[in-house]
């Protein structure tokens, strides 16, 4: 008996690494810490009641940036160890098929785990109150969402410590993600923390559609709306247009290992070309759905440190959804080198030179806005004006990599790696973070200190700079992706150092941002933001207390034009006499928390586990659960209640005391 | 949420015994056909392919007309808006991968 659970055990867990060893031994001291204190504190009951089970868009926001920045985290130690491998030639840090689960899990977390689930979070924290809403528009379901994608990375990062990693690339290509050459857990590993926190997304990008056409406060035409909401809108419209594409073409990839399938094998008549060909269907439009919000919040923040209207604001909306659709036809310039031709070639590298337009127009007015602003230059306004030169920077390049002849020469080089990281580094995190600072007063009611926020930039952004400048020129020194070492004799070892060091810099850049955190929360009640409106805002979050109330808006605004609340300002200053309109309190509509999501999400974590190492024992009972999940969710009547007028007052009586002491 | 369900209850009130019947008996031919092609061996290679998507087409047409009642959606007309981009972004990919991988100089 203990001879066959010793055997199992060795198989199950992953052994022999000392470097996993320590991570295992951190991950049970952690979550052993993180049970004590909520015992010890009885804060059990308090966790489920409010954060758990909530449907709070406000929330739910905070728990997937939350999570983001952990994942953010794990996905650094990643790009560190990869960094710290290549430091030197011949290094020995990592053995090679460690190597290629790093960058494995590396790619997969920063973009599906890191980036994907920081952007919800700001989606949900900030356009029900950019819109004037009390909630998105299924709050049972943006709870779910967010707890499928919890399950889906849970499973995902399981894999570190039972079964191994997935090894086969961010985007397992086949035939080396196929059972032949791959037949351990890994890659399905891969699949299903995909698959599950895949559900999730689509369903945030159908909530946030419905929630932007149809919850808007009365007077928010389309055309009224600021422009991180339209942002929102035009990544969403991507979302559930794509998403389903990787679903799909995941779901054939996991036939071929599970049912023995011909999908994408190389006998048997299938094609693992088609598996590349449909994952970048999903993959090109992926990176404009992330990169969109950070143009949204971009817009945002320039407009209100500018203290100017956005200069071009409807050709900034028609810029957005330009290439929200057009991101559905470049596809092809991930494989050029696959051979299909002149003819698809330049098709697809004119499409793609294409998108630059609409993007030079959002850069141009950007710029314009600036001009002849009054800029103030804050830690949100920081990374914004850090963010123009370096995605200006990465698109240049972008184009270089479209034209198709050039790219046979920098396909799959340390150009792209460079190429990509800029743009989505410079674009998509620094919009982010961006946008995190913007928004962090409007979330917890206090600001984070300046000072050490501006040595985080400069971290940063030359940390940036010193790690991927060097790779654009090792790239076209003949460097290619995921080589494990290198010799001597290649003449690459300056540049990688130099690389190396870069990296290590925006490792410090991390730690210094979590400083700030620490430093906000410790000295928490010195900088309240009492005002609400901390950065004189234009947009209607800033007409609300910080942090908003859980009803957003005790009496639903009126608006009248673009920018209300900085015109209700400016209205407010040349006529101060005026009395504010009069306010109705009537009782608020609200939707109730629900324990379903997060057992849910759990049912379907026990039912990819039970995928992953084809155990039907626990997938059958994880799937009945889920249908069971479902038909309780059906059958609730009981999802919805009224605020009664005198508890509005009185929260709204006791916001008004703190803000005004 | 629940509460403004009422309003909109005034609205679902569309279809009749009539359509309802016309689309399922149509359904059901459209679907009986291209099973009958294939037990029955009628049509070879191009024109059984050629045959079985178009019959798929006409379901789907029949699905949205009868039972998703497109025509009677009131302005703005958001679920046929989505419809055309869905088609588009559909012929995109059918076309678009059928191009790409049959004259994949590698894989001929």
């Amino acid at each position: 008996m203990l001879e066959h659970i010793k055997s199992f055990a060795s198989g199950f867990f992953v052994t022999g690494d000392p470097m996993i060893y320590g991570a295992d031994v951190s991950i049970l001291l952690t979550i052993l810490a993180v049970l004590f204190t909520l015992t010890y504190f009885k804060k059990w009951r308090w966790l489920w009641k409010e954060w758990l089970t909530s449907v709070d868009h406000k929330k739910i926001g905070i728990m997937y940036i939350l999570s983001a920045f952990l994942m953010l985290f794990r996905g650094g130690v990643d790009a560190l160890l990869m960094r710290a491998q290549l430091a030197m030639p011949n290094s020995n840090l990592l053995q090679p098929d460690h190597y290629n689960e790093i960058f494995t899990t590396h790619g997969v977390i920063m973009i599906l785990f890191m980036a994907m689930p920081f952007m919800f979070g700001l989606f949900n924290v900030i356009v029900p109150l950019q819109i004037g809403a009390r909630d998105v528009a299924f709050p049972f379901l943006n709870s779910l969402s967010f707890w499928l994608f919890f399950a889906g990375a849970m499973l995902f990062n399981l894999s570190f410590v039972i079964g191994g990693s997935p090894d086969a690339g961010w985007l397992a290509y086949p035939p080396y993600s196929e059972l032949m050459y791959n037949p351990g857990v890994g890659q399905d590993f891969y699949i299903w923390g995909i698959q599950i926190s895949g559900i999730g997304s689509l369903m945030t990008g159908i909530n946030f559609i419905a929630t932007i056409l149809k919850m808007r406060a009365p007077g928010i035409k389309l055309m009224k709306m600021p422009l991180f909401p339209w942002s929102v809108l035009s990544s969403c419209i991507a979302i559930i247009f794509s998403f389903p594409i990787l679903t799909a073409t995941l779901a054939l990839l996991f036939l071929d290992r599970y049912a023995g399938a011909h999908f994408f094998t190389l006998d048997g008549g299938g094609n693992p070309m088609m598996y590349i060909n449909l994952i970048w269907m999903w993959g090109h439009p992926e990176v404009y759905i992330i990169v969109l919000p950070a143009f949204g919040i971009f817009s945002e923040i320039v407009s209100t440190f500018s203290r100017k209207k956005l200069f071009g604001y409807h050709s900034m909306v028609y810029a957005m959804m330009i290439i929200s659709i057009l991101s559905f036809l470049v596809w092809a310039h991930h494989f050029f080198t696959m051979g299909s031709g002149a003819d698809v070639n330049s098709f697809f590298a004119l499409t793609t030179m294409l998108i630059a337009i609409p993007t030079g127009v959002k850069v141009f007015n950007w710029l314009f806005t600036m001009f002849r602003g009054r800029i103030t230059v804050r830690t949100p306004m920081l990374w914004t004006i850090g963010f123009i030169p370096c995605f200006i920077v990465g698109g240049l390049t972008g184009v270089l990599l479209s034209v198709a002849p050039a790219d046979f020469q920098f396909h799959n080089s340390y150009f792209l790696i460079a190429h990509f990281h800029q743009v989505i580094i410079g674009g998509v995190v620094f919009g982010y973070f961006a946008g995190l600072y913007y928004w962090w007063p409007k979330m917890f009611g206090f600001t984070l200190n300046e000072h050490i926020g501006k040595w985080a930039f400069w971290f940063w952004n030359i940390g940036f700079y010193v790690c991927f400048m060097p790779q654009y020129v090792l790239g076209l020194m003949g460097m290619t992706r995921r080589v494990v070492s290198y010799s001597w004799d290649k003449g690459w070892w300056p540049l990688n150092l130099v690389s190396t060091i870069g990296a290590g810099l925006m490792g410090i850049a991390f730690l210094f941002q979590a400083w700030q955190i620490f430093h906000g929360i410790k000295h928490y009640r010195k900088n309240r933001d009492t005002t609400g409106d901390p950065w004189n805002g234009r947009t209607l979050e800033w007409s609300i207390p910080s942090p908003a109330p859980h009803y957003n808006f005790a009496v639903v605004p009126q608006v009248s034009e673009l920018d209300d609340w900085w015109e209700e300002k400016q209205r407010r200053e040349h006529n101060p006499y005026v009395p504010p309109a009069k306010e109705i309190i009537e009782p608020i509509h609200m939707p109730k928390n629900s324990g379903i999501p997060i057992l849910m999400a759990g049912f379907w974590f026990m039912a990819g586990f039970g995928f992953v190492f084809h155990w039907l024992w626990l997938t059958v009972p994880g799937l009945a659960g889920v249908a069971i999940c479902m038909l309780a969710h059906s059958f609730n009547d009981d999802s919805d209640y009224y605020i009664p007028i005198e508890e509005i007052k009185e929260t709204e009586a006791a916001i008004r005391k703190v803000t005004t002491s | 949420m629940a509460h403004t369900d009422s309003t909109h209850s005034v609205e679902d009130n569309h279809g009749s015994l009539k359509s309802y019947t016309i689309g399922f008996l149509c359904s059901i031919v459209l679907t009986i056909i291209p099973i009958a092609i294939i037990l029955g061996g009628w049509l070879e290679g191009t024109s059984k392919a050629v045959a079985l998507m178009m019959f798929g087409v006409l379901q789907f047409i029949v699905q949205l007309y009868f039972f998703m009642h497109l025509r009677e959606e009131k302005k703005p007309r958001y679920n046929l808006i989505s419809l055309v981009l869905g088609l588009v972004i559909l012929v995109v990919i059918v076309a678009g991968s059928m191009w790409i991988m049959l004259y994949n100089m590698v894989a001929l």
